[in-house]
């Protein structure tokens, strides 16, 4: 039963979380991901980092995609962009890694906004495809430029910390999660504010807003440079975590992916890339532990993996998309509005 | 006697919003050929005129969305023809829709904040930390918009519902909030009471004389009800095949012969097709 | 500068170009009738690839009994397609549409996978090898008589389009879905019917290319090509199909022969960048009027 929602001034009315109980599921939400890395095991603390990297990274689609209604699938491209930037910094400047993220960010987001430009003119399925051609473009680049190491890539040292060296997940999990954390606040506030108003405007009706006052180009290009922005981040983390950068680390595929998690999560929801980027990380990882289960009766198991994470992984893209359009975060909604009245309905 | 001094004081006051020898066409087509008028601060001025007469073409290269040929769009003693809708809007010039254009994605408080976009100040740096001046300017707005706009629209019921499960009289009521959220000079209504029941057009008549009076925001509004536009307009414009062919005070116009065969014409051929239709 | 070779290079982009604009024509006749944008079309045509050659290899057919059955395939294909997968995401946004048909391409290339293994295969030679001269240029012989059936099918298509009672319909549809359908044209059988022949075609077109440079599960790449060539052209516009995908093919070639095979995308890329900066809805595209 949901009691207590009784509000006494706008701000408490306004609030990202408005009920007691929605804080303290925080408060212990907040409170598990401390103690997490002190209780599991090194692959799920290496898994957890992955999970936050593709919620950062999903988020920041979910902006462009979601929220202003481009769609773009070039992500896992301008996530590239932020990993060679902090690839290059890391090798030959040796900025400090704080700088270094914020500088993948500045930086993804300058090339998104220039590969933004055609969406004034561009739209819907046409622009989907003219980010496509600017992935191809900077794929190229990657490949081909020295600064960026050709097709060999960079590799990089650990991100330090005062001496101390992020080697390993169970370090960079303190830089990994607080980050992700703090990107998915920013784009949650973002939403309270006249920004993410002009976003979901113009996702709706993008030339009724521009006669109420919201310039098109400059909120689509706002829209854009925030959206790289977090990929930018994001592809600086992965650097990170990976420390070896090549031009195949960011092919069209994880672009997809990352549309993909947006719709399986829930497209226009903060909590649906937070939900779908989580879901669509472990899915492959459950696929593996059940082919390990099979392997004694079925020989060949691991050799089917891969064809089979590709089936499963188009599955519940044409499954969502027919059956759960919402998304992930409207599963949630129900379970949650059950409980509203519940145990008096039921 | 104050009826007296208030009409005198209306026709003395500046014009607000001034259309001069405004012409638009469509490839061949043309929508409006030389279109002239004026709208006075403070009045209440209606444009009429049969179907495809040109009335939304006006309102839409009003808000900039269509360029004229050739002509001027004259708003407080400025030239705008060749501004954006963006900064047009920020001038004071808001408008509804024909086909109501509410955002369906968001709450009809958001919808109604959405208005004030142009007046507020947040940058994107603001919004990500929602500290400081955003925070301030959120509540301020809500605020304003709650005590000003949702009280005096009598829309509190519905102020965290979603636009699209509204009543189509409600959502009218809500794209006028939106409107006057935008901090209007002159507010622009496209059939506010079209397709409403007798009652909803007398809510809706009353609001939009109480913005005029009560908020001092002048009104040019597009109408089919006759005896809405009869009763509360200060000054009427006829526009037919893109042309004004009259313009007054509503019992002028209403007494027009030019008006009367415009719309009568209509009527004819109306009545001519049932005769055929019969035979 | 060898002109020859500069000749030679073009006759063979356009040999390639002319199954892009087959393939091209098959997205076009599906977007046409169901404004839905077929991004597995890659992947239907690498189907078509691998039901040849297992009907081939595996059940033994010959050639010529297998090409018609697996063309039959690919419609069948398309039926069930539609049938599953588009029809219940009528009145969704396109962008959803367009995800679905992602999805199927996934699972359509991960089965392929699956039943066939990651390895390239090659089809059994059908086409006759002996050399091609055009004045003095050289044709490689698959290339020049791929290009000719695809010049014949894509008569055949436009034929159909223009003159039977189907096409008619299918163009009706085009134009006006309620209309049409007021006018007694039963739309879900043109949807029906246009992504069976869409399918078909495309499937057909597996052969050729599969004959041309063998299969593999990651031949569904093609359909990239193709996706260029109809956003080139317009994507409703059967000329702008035939246009874009001579140009794209002919681009290719000169870029992959000059400049490197690396090239081949970043110069169709590019092109395809600055056409939709010049002209948003393609070289023969209708530009959709917006309305407030």
């Amino acid at each position: 039963m949901r009691i207590g929602t009784l509000k006494l001034s706008y701000a408490a009315d306004e609030a990202l979380f408005d009920t007691k109980v929605q804080w303290i599921c925080l408060a212990l939400l907040g409170l598990s991901l401390i103690l997490f890395p002190f209780v599991a095991g090194p692959y799920w603390i290496y898994m957890a980092c992955l999970v936050a990297i593709n919620v950062a990274s999903a988020t920041g689609l979910n902006i462009l995609t979601g929220y202003t209604g481009l769609v773009s699938l070039g992500q896992a491209a301008f996530m590239g962009v932020g990993a060679y930037t902090v690839a290059v910094l890391e090798t030959r400047v040796g900025t400090p890694f704080i700088i270094n993220l914020l500088a993948a960010g500045g930086m993804t987001a300058a090339v998104g906004v220039v590969f933004g430009i055609p969406s004034l003119r561009v739209k819907g399925l046409y622009l989907a495809i003219a980010t496509i051609a600017a992935s191809m473009i900077l794929h190229f680049v990657f490949s081909h430029w020295d600064l960026t190491g050709g097709t060999r890539g960079l590799s990089m040292p650990p991100a330090s910390l005062f001496g101390l060296a992020l080697d390993q997940p169970h370090k960079l999990y303190w830089l990994i999660i607080p980050v992700t954390a703090l990107m998915v606040l920013g784009a949650a506030n973002l939403f309270r504010t006249r920004i993410g108003r002009a976003f979901i405007a113009i996702r709706d009706r993008d030339i009724s807003a521009e006669v109420l006052g919201i310039p098109l180009l400059q909120t689509k290009l706002t829209s854009f440079a925030l959206s790289s922005f977090y990929a930018g981040v994001a592809g600086g983390m992965w650097a990170y975590f990976f420390r070896v950068v090549t031009p195949e680390s960011f092919p069209l595929i994880n672009s997809i992916f990352y549309l993909a998690a947006i719709i399986v999560g829930g497209m226009g929801t903060i909590l649906g890339g937070i939900l779908g980027a989580t879901f669509m990380t472990l899915v492959p990882e459950v696929l593996k532990l059940v082919v390990g289960w099979l392997t004694p009766w079925v020989p060949d198991a691991l050799s089917l993996l891969a064809p089979i994470r590709t089936i499963v992984f188009g599955a519940l893209i044409v499954g969502f998309l027919i059956f759960e359009p919402q998304g992930l975060a409207e599963i949630w909604q129900r379970i949650r509005r059950f409980f509203h009245l519940w145990p008096f309905r039921t | 006697m104050s009826d007296g001094l208030k009409r005198s004081s209306r026709e003395t006051a500046s014009p607000i919003l001034k259309v001069d020898a405004l012409s638009l066409s469509f490839g061949g087509l043309r929508a409006l050929s030389g279109v002239s008028f004026e709208v006075r601060e403070g009045s209440i001025t209606a444009l009429i005129g049969p179907n495809g007469a040109g009335k939304t073409s006006m309102f839409n290269a009003i808000s900039g969305f269509y360029r004229p040929n050739t002509g001027r769009i004259i708003f407080d003693g400025e030239d705008i023809s060749r501004e954006r809708p963006p900064s047009r809007a920020k001038r004071g010039l808001a408008r509804t829709f024909q086909n109501i254009a509410l955002f369906r994605g968001m709450t009809v408080l958001d919808n109604i904040k959405l208005g004030r976009h142009a007046h507020l100040k947040t940058n994107v740096l603001d919004a990500l930390f929602y500290r400081g001046r955003a925070h301030r300017e959120e509540m301020e707005l809500r605020a304003e918009v709650e005590e000003r706009i949702i009280d005096f629209l009598e829309i509190q019921h519905i102020r965290h519902a979603s636009v699209g499960a509204l009543p189509y009289g409600l959502q009218k009521r809500v794209e006028l909030a939106r409107a006057l959220a935008m901090r209007p000079r002159i507010l622009m209504l496209d059939e506010p009471v079209a397709g409403m029941n007798r009652e909803e057009t007398e809510d809706m008549a009353r609001f939009i004389l109480d913005v005029k009076e009560e908020w001092g925001i002048t009104i040019l509004m597009v109408e089919h009800d006759m005896g809405m536009v009869m009763d509360i307009s200060d000054h009427v414009v006829v526009l037919n095949f893109g042309q004004v062919i009259a313009q007054g005070r509503p019992a002028e116009v209403q007494n027009d012969p030019a008006v009367i065969s415009a719309y009568l014409g209509s009527g004819d051929l109306a009545e001519r097709i049932r005769k055929t239709e019969a035979a | 500068m060898d002109w020859l070779y500069i000749f030679e290079v073009s006759l063979a982009g356009l040999g390639a170009g002319a199954l892009y604009a087959l393939t091209g024509v098959a997205f076009v006749l599906i977007y046409k009738a169901t404004r839905v944008v077929n991004l597995a079309i890659g992947e239907i045509l690498m189907l078509g690839g691998y039901v040849f050659f297992g009907l081939v290899a595996g059940a033994g057919l010959s050639v010529w009994a297998a090409i018609p059955l697996t063309i039959l395939a690919g419609a069948g294909l398309g039926a069930v397609v539609e049938r599953a997968l588009i029809r219940p995401m009528l009145g969704e946004s396109p962008i959803s549409v367009f995800m679905v048909t992602i999805g199927l391409g996934s699972i359509l290339a991960g089965l392929v996978e699956l039943g066939w293994g990651a390895d390239p295969l090659r089809l059994p030679e059908f086409i006759p090898n002996t050399p091609i001269f055009l004045g003095e240029a050289y044709v490689a012989p698959k290339v020049a008589y791929g290009a000719l059936v695809a010049a014949l099918l894509i008569a055949g298509a436009l034929a159909a389009l223009r003159f039977s009672r189907g096409g008619v319909a299918l163009r009706a549809t085009a134009r006006d879905q309620g209309a049409a359908y007021s006018m007694g044209i039963d739309v879900g059988r043109v949807f029906s019917l246009s992504w069976m022949a869409a399918c078909a075609t495309a499937a057909g077109a597996g052969v050729i290319v599969g004959a041309i440079g063998g299969i593999s599960p990651t031949m569904g790449i093609f359909g990239l090509s193709v996706l260029v060539v109809v956003i080139v052209g317009g994507l409703d516009s059967v000329a702008g199909a035939l246009v874009g995908g001579l140009l794209i093919g002919l681009v290719e070639a000169l870029a992959g022969s000059f400049l490197g095979g690396e090239y081949k995308l970043l110069a169709t890329f590019s092109l395809l960048i600055l056409i939709l900066m010049i002209r948003p809805y393609g070289i023969f595209g209708t530009h959709e009027i917006e309305r407030l």
